[in-house]
């Protein structure tokens, strides 16, 4: 094991790290618009809206990702004249929004059905005591459906948040140069495998392991009715005396 | 050149891709298939250190569920084709013989999917594990059981029973990695897909061909495994 290599490999890998993230967070951004968008389409109890975000969940949960990359960077290449005409040539020419908008796609349909369970976990009985108050439409989502429910699905959406950060590595597929582009380009410059890999593989798990400390921490912070009661001052106080 | 119609492209006709993109699905179910079993294996091991009593087995094994479930699948499948391609080459020097070995793609990728999915599986396996009821085991092992029959008559078929559900995850899992594959060359379908978009300048066409058949297959498994999972269940009466 040469550490000197994995030292500077280490440093090389490190100017990936932003467009990793960058990438990431872009496209979890929009997902989560688009998810709840798609998650109330399916509650809606309106038939068509209902096929459509179920058949949408359906095709882009059920293909690979990266035929989905493939679909959006070259497929749509065919039909450039048109795209041109309409001025969006411009975006489906950059690899980097390609990838962002295939990404926020796929995290889309995913993320749709995190929220749709932790939107149906919210129970009746709250929504209807809200309902007694007089509460009603936005104010009650603001208050009571959507703080339940984003507790409620917190833990899968931090799981998708790790998969969203795994699933940037396709882009380097489409020339974008982040974490794993990079460590393939120095594998096939230093046939070095092995050692490329431990160093890549231990950043992708740091940045990981604080995205999920982030989320616990944010778990904890919006469940304080779950923890127990801090231990009043004063009798700690009276020990001492 | 007349400009060909979708059908004419996809189809089995003398200028049709048909036949090509059938054998390269076949490629996808097989390495597909291949990774899944040896997922299984891997998996059915890893439990076993996770559930076993031995401190040194169990963090092995919680340190390669960890690993392997949080790095990206596409990093494992290079580690495997350059670092395998590595490998045979320092061995083939050992017999003489010069320059570069090349890993077979199909064994790349069903090692690469074997190993991420094991690490899937392995959880599942032991989440299964622990539904099955602490009483039977006892009751196995005092009518004199011994570990592997009673591993093969009690164990296996129930933890099966209960694997089935998370199994039919990790399968759709793994066919959708199996187009990651593709970067090192195995003609499955989307490498297919690829070669035709290249030579008939169609990608769309192609690649829209690849996501219906992908979709097809999710859908066929999906419903394979439902029944899989009604036959199982058959003898179990469920609460509610």
């Amino acid at each position: 094991m040469d550490f000197e290599f994995m030292q500077e490999t280490f440093l090389r890998l490190l100017s990936g790290v932003p467009l990793t993230l960058n990438l990431a967070f872009t496209s979890v951004a929009f997902g989560a618009v688009l998810a709840m968008l798609i998650a109330l389409m399916r509650m809606s109890g309106v038939r068509v809206l209902e096929a459509f975000a179920k058949g949408y969940v359906f095709v882009f949960r059920g293909s690979p990702l990266l035929v989905q990359i493939f679909l959006i960077y070259y497929g749509l290449g065919q039909f450039r004249p048109t795209l041109q005409e309409w001025g969006l040539w411009s975006f489906f020419r950059e690899p980097y929004w390609c990838a962002i908008l295939a990404l926020t796609l796929n995290t889309g349909a995913y993320a749709s059905e995190i929220f749709r369970g932790g939107l149906q976990a919210v129970p009746a009985q709250q929504v209807e005591a809200a309902r007694a108050c007089g509460m009603s439409g936005f104010l009650l989502f603001r208050r009571i459906t959507f703080p339940i429910a984003l507790r409620q699905a917190l833990p899968a959406y931090g799981s998708e948040l790790i998969l969203m950060v795994k699933a940037t590595s396709l882009a380097s597929i489409i020339t974008m140069m982040e974490i794993t582009g990079i460590a393939a380009k120095l594998i096939s410059q230093t046939f070095r495998a092995v050692e490329v890999f431990i160093v890549a593989g231990a950043i992708y798990l740091i940045l990981n392991f604080i995205i999920t400390r982030l989320i616990m921490a944010l778990e904890w912070w919006l469940s304080p009715h779950l923890r127990h009661p801090p231990v009043p001052k004063a009798s700690v106080e009276a020990v001492h005396v | 050149m007349q400009q060909l119609s979708y059908f004419e492209l996809i189809g089995f006709g003398p200028n049709g891709w048909g036949n090509a993109l059938l054998i390269a699905t076949g490629m996808t179910l097989a390495v597909a298939l291949c990774g899944f079993i040896a997922g299984a294996v891997i998996g059915t091991l890893v439990a076993w250190a996770k559930l076993s009593s031995s401190i040194v087995a169990r963090s092995l094994a919680d340190g390669y569920t960890t690993v392997l479930r949080g790095i990206p699948d596409l990093l494992v499948i290079y580690l495997f084709y350059f670092g395998g391609s590595a490998a045979l080459g320092a061995i083939g020097s050992l017999f003489g013989a010069e320059g570069f070995i090349g890993m077979p793609a199909f064994v790349t990728g069903a090692i690469a999917i074997g190993i991420v999915s094991g690490a899937y599986q392995a959880e599942v396996f032991r989440g299964a594990f622990q539904v099955v009821s602490r009483g039977e085991l006892e009751a196995a092992r005092s009518v004199g059981m011994h570990r592997w029959l009673m591993f093969r008559r009690v164990v296996a078929p129930q933890v099966l029973r209960y694997a089935i559900p998370g199994l039919g995850n990790t399968w759709q899992l793994i066919l959708k990695e199996s187009a990651l594959i593709s970067v090192t060359g195995l003609v499955e379908l989307l490498r297919q897909s690829h070669i035709a978009a290249g030579s008939t300048r169609r990608p769309f066409d192609f690649y829209l061909t690849a996501a219906i058949l992908y979709l097809l297959i999710t859908w066929v498994s999906t419903t394979l495994f439902q029944r899989a999972e009604t036959y199982s269940m058959r003898g179990i009466r469920r609460a509610s």
